[in-house]
């Protein structure tokens, strides 16, 4: 548990809780929502739901915001999510040149600055490499089969409508606002991450090893783009489950090597899971009915959902990784 | 009966009309409508009025409260009763971080359960928890009693001084310097007094008590870092 070393002077621990209580400012910093539906009916409103808890959260997070939202791909086709600070130029031209190159099939979904490109799984890899060559302003916030990854800055009603993030339906998704504490306000600061094909992650907190940890991740080969501890924070986790690790295992690790203050939402591509810093500063709150499991970083969140007065609501216990799957 | 609906007032006009009130006030009884989660609902009033709030709030509801009973009719956010002076406040449901934090009196009912650091720095409040209480519960605690008829969580009253804490059920830490205490006659005392105000029926000789081992209380300069 939290270690006060049992030898410490009482002039330490004066120390101490001045540090604990001021940690009621940060703990009202960044907010995080999740919605996991249960019940299918519900899934064309899935977007909508998503975006009243995302707004509600706005004064934790005006910086910047976004969201992760998980729907069946047609046809078995893998999603590969892109964005561009100027999506005219970028997008106009972009189904044709990327399907000379691989031989056709890819369709483009434009949505603002960011675009959706369907296309068979075994070509994500190499429209990787050509988005690089030509189109190197563009950058990939997603692949998976389900999900999708919508970002920006700004605020967070802002960001929702410029994605139309209400009209979307799905089986889950995960929203963030971000109020930054630790790298600058960005698009690739925002969050979610995309940890792997089809898993993101978002983060309130704030880890303070993240600069050694990135370099220790950098060096083991692990492609880390921003200053940002939450890029770390996906990293890591991303680097354990490619030496084997389930998301489970890498996230019971997380709780030994990542210093820090942090609430972690996870989302895979048949659920999402919940894990608090033993300390457990960062709010959390859950709430199940038969229709879905629903996390708000405050209980104002989840006010609005249907059933809402008859759920079951609880915080996560600290140091305990929760898991929803369908 | 006063009513005031947060779905169309503001929370502000709220707190500000409750402030108004005085020791002489005829308007002593105030039901607080859809609250929502909202923050610092009834924060810091200072007249012999009863609030009851329908429904859950967020952060720091009846903060710093004097002489006012305020009733949360659903579950309470973090920092409820936050520096509270007197009076009393009820929680139906569950509360979570730090309920009551840096109190000097008055009474917290948590009719539910209290999240982690419950009653941190407590300066002569008293809290009655029926359910369990979480980590770091009464750290520095000072002066007040912290009675819990649960389960206590990791390091219970960590460099507490004088605070005295009941815990009924099992207590998964201590924290440092603190240890378990006789229970006199004078202590049944008091627990029964505080569960017959927090409307509990459990039995005090049920309880065992906690306090400082007052190991730390002269600077060691062996112990500096």
């Amino acid at each position: 548990m939290l270690a006060f070393d049992s030898t410490s002077g009482l002039l330490v621990r004066r120390l101490e809780i001045k540090r604990i209580l001021n940690l009621r400012e940060e703990c009202r910093m960044c907010g995080i929502v999740g919605l996991f539906l249960k019940d299918k009916s519900m899934e064309p409103q899935l977007g909508a739901l998503l975006t009243d808890m995302l707004i509600t959260m706005t004064d934790r997070g005006p910086d910047s915001a976004g969201i992760a939202i998980y729907s069946a791909g047609k046809e078995d086709l893998a999603k590969m999510t892109i964005q561009s600070d100027t999506p005219g130029a970028d997008f106009a031209l972009l189904k044709d040149d990327l399907n000379k190159r691989i031989k056709g099939g890819l369709n483009l979904r434009v949505q603002s600055t960011h675009a959706v490109l369907e296309l068979r799984g075994d070509q994500v890899v190499l429209t990787r490499s050509i988005l690089k060559e030509i189109r190197p302003n563009v950058r990939i916030m997603s692949t998976g089969d389900s999900l999708e990854i919508y970002k920006e800055v700004g605020l967070p009603k802002n960001v929702a409508s410029q994605f139309n993030v209400a009209s979307m339906s799905g089986s889950h998704g995960i929203g963030h606002t971000r109020m930054a504490t630790e790298s600058a306000v960005t698009t690739m600061g925002a969050h979610p991450f995309n940890t792997g094909s089809d898993q993101c992650l978002v983060h309130n907190g704030s880890l303070s090893n993240h600069n050694s940890l990135r370099r220790k991740l950098r060096r083991d080969g692990v492609h880390i783009e921003t200053e940002n501890d939450t890029e770390v924070g996906a990293a890591y986790l991303t680097w354990k489950m490619q030496g084997g690790s389930s998301l489970g295992e890498a996230l019971e690790s997380s709780l030994e090597d990542l210093d820090g203050f942090f609430t972690f939402v996870v989302g895979t591509k048949d659920g999402f899971g919940v894990v608090r810093d033993p300390i457990a500063c960062k709010p959390a709150v859950m709430a199940e009915t038969d229709q879905y499991v629903a996390f708000g970083s405050e209980y104002r969140a989840l006010v609005n959902l249907p059933g809402i007065e008859a759920a079951h609501v609880w915080e996560p216990e600290p140091a305990t990784v929760y898991f929803w799957n369908h | 009966m006063q009513t005031y609906d947060l779905a169309t007032g503001t929370l502000r006009e709220l707190n500000s009309t409750l402030h108004a009130q005085n020791e002489t006030t005829n308007q002593t009884a105030w039901e607080i409508a859809n609250p929502k989660g909202a923050h610092a609902i009834a924060c810091g009033l200072d007249a012999p009025i009863e609030v009851t709030v329908r429904g859950s709030t967020g952060y720091y509801s009846a903060g710093m409260n004097q002489q006012a009973t305020v009733n949360i009719k659903g579950s309470a956010g973090p920092g409820v009763a936050e520096n509270m002076m007197s009076g009393k406040v009820i929680i139906d449901g569950d509360a979570s971080q730090y309920a009551g934090a840096t109190g000097h009196g008055g009474l917290l009912v948590i009719k539910g359960n209290a999240s982690s650091r419950c009653g941190i720095s407590m300066k002569g409040i008293d809290i009655v928890v029926h359910g369990n209480i979480g980590h770091m519960s009464a750290f520095m605690a000072q002066s007040g009693n912290l009675v819990v008829c649960g389960n206590a969580g990791d390091a219970l009253g960590d460099s507490c001084y004088e605070a005295r804490l009941f815990v009924r059920g099992s207590v998964k830490s201590l924290g440092a310097d603190c240890e378990e205490k006789e229970m006199r006659p004078e202590h049944i005392a008091i627990l029964q007094d505080l569960l017959t105000q927090a409307e509990s029926d459990v039995k005090p000789e049920e309880f065992k008590r906690f306090g400082s081992a007052r190991n730390l209380y002269n600077f060691n300069i062996d112990n500096a870092y």
